[in-house]
């Protein structure tokens, strides 16, 4: 008989302060989406953009170039059009004699920052109020309800140039106003999930040692929806970035010279006969940013997904 | 155990005509929409302390109903509840929250009554979290002596309830329970849902745990024999009413109503010469909803001895036919002394075998 390796007896280093520890699910998905070759890419791909959103004004130093600083000699060719990709300008030049490349990297800023700001306070806003519509029921339900398909059914852009024709553009109210579009959907999915979580027995028992309602609502109700909760978050990211990028390219959003991919894509327009790399460079961020967002949300979706409770290799 | 209690004559928790209805498709803004369920309509009973009442019945005749009006978990709709000599029946959640350390709930389902996300520890150390009795290293401290207490191993604080069997997670359904140190533990059917032989462990651990903390149970359990083993007295509820209430011996010797002795005829008999020599009392069709139950005496439909009375008048739960105060029964014509059941040929509906 050969003898079994004897590894197979070491006992693991045991804390006795934290006792013997289970999983959570927390670390369960993460190691799901380590395995995740697609999750991890857009990972990278991700905290890469975010880094050199943060780092833009290292590239303003490397090139010298300001992001909206004119080069009307040096940026133009003598007809005054926009010049291609050289060593100078990596990415070439707008209509205005303007850095692309410093213009998108700036841009990244802009989008990132809106993305997420706008889909935090629309999944905040749609948490709370699913989950007090979801908990109490009744009367409050059925008005949080209505109000969210009121929202759902109104017409995005038009109350988009309606208020900025009365507020004026800007990044804030690009954010207020992607916020106010996006919560809702996220809304009926925690009311959803909240009617029937506070049926459980767990919640019963809750109850029955004395909680309150805040505490039931927030330590036995949130953390089972969590999980969704992040989901949807990762995939309101690109909805609001390409939101912004709608608002910008409509003059509704951040006002110029400001660089924003919407605005440079608007801009680009009358130019993508003479200078493609105008509108590729801005157009592929974009592009880039939100499918990495997209994959990313489908593989964390995939990550939490409860039937997947023990861990497999695929 | 606690010296006497405040309550007179013993009497831990006193249930007066509790009546629950629920209304099911009812709209708020249409208040007299939909049907009316009468889960439990109109039971009284008597707690002692340190006794365990058990609480039989079929499953929907409103037994777990009636644990979650006596722990006001449920709002009654009439009737009242007293708890040690208070009437808790109609006290908000907060004036509800001193009674809750008294007074607690093991569920019947392991799986569903834990929350899947969070750990042992905080689960167990819930009711100290919320009502702030012990903090940091000492809730941590009393959280293991409980797990201990129940018999799980106190160093799986930090793991999560999928990591455990059926009958570790009923072990800290029941520690968590205890936490407080309660008077009244109402056991929703604690082990129906676990296999037989992780059962007795289960029921063993209550009995213990009685002893050892002078606990009272009301024992709600849909299995006879699990509820003969544990109870001094039984209550047999049938359609949201209590049909017959006695010494636990005494049900089992001489039962009187005819719905009991169904229930006890039904019972598995480990020799087989009994077994066969025993009149087995099969009841004719469903359980009648709770909706629109019958008239007069609610098993009427079903019983084997019923005559036109028992459409037309309810028997009153009181003490037949010489009976002592103990034993009662809510049947006009109750099972008398060597009343033979030949009832089984009656019972059976022509054409029902196979």
């Amino acid at each position: 008989m050969s003898t079994l390796p004897a590894e197979l007896f070491e006992t693991p280093p045991f804390d006795l302060e934290r006792g013997i520890e289970g999983r959570s699910p927390w670390q369960l998905a993460w190691e799901r989406l380590r395995r995740d070759r697609v999750a991890l890419a857009c990972l990278v791909v991700i905290v890469l953009i975010t880094v050199i959103a943060l780092a833009a004004p290292l590239f303003v130093y490397l090139t010298g170039h300001g992001p909206n600083e004119e080069f009307q000699t040096t940026g133009l060719t003598p007809e005054g059009l926009p010049r291609g990709p050289s060593s100078t300008f990596l990415f070439g030049t707008d209509s205005l004699g303007r850095d692309v490349l410093v213009r998108v990297i700036y841009g990244a800023r802009i989008s990132l920052l809106s993305g997420v700001l706008a889909s935090s306070a629309a999944v905040l806003i749609g948490v709370l109020v699913g989950l007090v519509g979801g908990y109490f029921g009744g009367f409050v339900d059925t008005l949080l309800a209505r109000l969210m398909d009121v929202v759902l059914s109104f017409p995005f852009l038009l109350f988009a140039i309606a208020l900025v024709s009365i507020v004026g553009p800007g990044l804030w109210i690009s954010i207020v106003v992607i916020a106010f579009f996006s919560w809702a959907s996220v809304g009926r999915v925690v009311r959803g999930q909240t009617l029937t979580l506070r049926e459980r027995e767990y919640v019963e028992a809750a109850r029955s040692l004395g909680a309150g309602d805040l505490r039931i609502m927030f330590v036995d109700i949130l953390p089972n929806l969590i999980a969704q909760v992040i989901v949807y978050l990762t995939l309101l990211i690109p909805a609001a970035v390409v939101f912004e990028a709608t608002l910008s390219f409509l003059g509704l959003g951040v006002v110029p010279p400001t660089a924003t991919w919407g605005n440079m894509l608007s801009d680009s327009l009358g130019y993508y006969r003479v200078a493609w790399w105008y509108v590729l460079f801005p157009g592929s961020a974009l592009l880039i940013t939100t499918l990495a967002f997209n994959l990313l949300g489908d593989s964390v979706r995939d990550a939490f997904d409860p039937r997947g409770e023990r861990l497999f290799r695929r | 155990m606690n010296a006497a209690g405040t309550g007179r004559d013993g009497v831990l928790l006193r249930a007066e005509g509790v009546v629950k209805h629920f209304a099911v498709g009812r709209r708020w803004f249409l208040p007299h929409s939909g049907a009316v369920v009468q889960a439990v309509d109109g039971v009284s009973l008597e707690v002692r302390r340190g006794e365990t009442l058990g609480l039989v019945g079929e499953t929907g005749c409103g037994k777990s109903t009636l644990g979650r009006c006596l722990t006001r978990l449920y709002d009654l709709t009439a009737g009242r509840v007293e708890f040690d000599g208070h009437d808790i029946s109609a006290l908000s959640r907060r004036q509800m929250r001193p009674y809750r350390r008294r007074l607690q709930l093991i569920f019947q389902d392991p799986y569903g009554s834990l929350n899947p996300r969070r750990r042992i520890g905080s689960i167990i150390g819930d009711p100290f979290a919320i009502h702030g009795v012990a903090e940091g290293r000492e809730r941590t401290r009393q959280v293991q002596e409980l797990m201990e207490l129940v018999g799980l191993n106190a160093e799986h604080y930090n793991r999560f309830p999928s990591e455990f069997s059926g009958g570790q997670r009923q072990r800290i359904g029941i520690a968590r329970a205890l936490a407080l140190r309660p008077e009244l533990v109402i056991c929703d059917e604690p082990v129906s849902a676990l296999d037989v032989s992780i059962q007795a462990q289960i029921v063993n651990l209550l009995a213990d745990l009685q002893s050892e903390l002078g606990l009272t149970y009301v024992f709600i359990a849909h299995d006879l024999s699990v509820v003969r083993h544990v109870s001094d007295r039984i209550a047999v509820m049938y359609l949201g009413k209590i049909v017959e209430i006695a010494d636990a011996r005494t049900l089992f010797e001489r039962p009187r109503h005819p719905y009991t002795a169904a229930l006890l005829s039904a019972l598995p008999v480990p020799d087989p010469d009994v077994a066969d020599a025993r009149q087995r009392i099969l009841l004719s069709g469903d359980v009648p909803s709770p909706v629109d139950p019958p008239s007069g005496c609610r098993f009427h439909p079903r019983c084997p001895k019923a005559r036109e009375e028992c459409s037309l008048r309810e028997p009153a739960l009181e003490a037949r036919g010489g009976d002592s105060p103990r034993h009662q029964t809510a049947c006009h014509f109750p099972i008398a002394e060597g009343d033979e059941l030949a009832l089984a040929a009656h019972a059976e509906p022509p054409g029902a075998g196979a």
